[in-house]
């Protein structure tokens, strides 16, 4: 899994009919030094996260799981909200 | 996913059998401020995408969660056609 900064969000009118009701958000990944890392991309959310929040985020197919048992046909999903972080 | 915008189509007579009536787009990907980047990409519609808009891709496996096409050779389908992007700088 990735951190990320929620950056902004994407309004999808004709999509895919299971992913009606999903909220997309642009994420950017970051450092541990929280600057950005790598290009943004677009997740799904199932946490109720926010443009502006810390967030988790995982790839590949498991960023369907949430949603089970509907199968969306997403790459990227937002799977928690960061609190705060450290590094030992 | 990525954000992307259509530049072209693919014509391929033969391919997998699997793939016949797919329709093949070429994608540019975008910088959410719409800068084109990186290198070209195929990837199969589901939406009824055209030449000029500005789509949502999904790569990899979840490519064949897509409507139509399941067990399908694919690693990137057209999903949603995007409206606007808000992004908060």
């Amino acid at each position: 899994m990735h951190i990320a900064r929620v950056i902004g969000d994407v309004v999808v009118t004709r999509k895919d009919e299971n992913l009606h009701g999903i909220k997309l958000l642009l994420v950017q990944p970051l450092t541990p030094q929280n600057e950005p890392s790598g290009k943004p991309l677009v997740a799904v959310d199932s946490v109720g996260a926010g443009v502006g929040e810390t967030v988790f985020f995982v790839r590949g197919k498991e960023a369907s799981f949430p949603f089970y048992p509907a199968v969306p046909p997403v790459d990227a999903g937002i799977v928690g909200i960061v609190d705060h972080w450290d590094l030992g | 996913m990525i954000v992307g915008k259509i530049v072209g189509t693919v014509v391929a007579t033969r391919k997998d059998p699997r793939l016949v009536s797919s329709k093949l787009l070429v994608v540019r990907p975008m910088d959410p401020r719409g800068k084109a980047e990186g290198n070209y990409l195929v990837a199969i519609d589901t939406v009824d995408a055209g030449v000029g808009e500005t789509v949502l891709v999904v790569s990899g496996s979840s490519a064949r969660m897509a409507a139509g096409l399941k067990d399908c050779p694919v690693d990137a389908a057209v999903v949603g056609i995007i409206d606007t992007v808000d992004l908060i700088e």
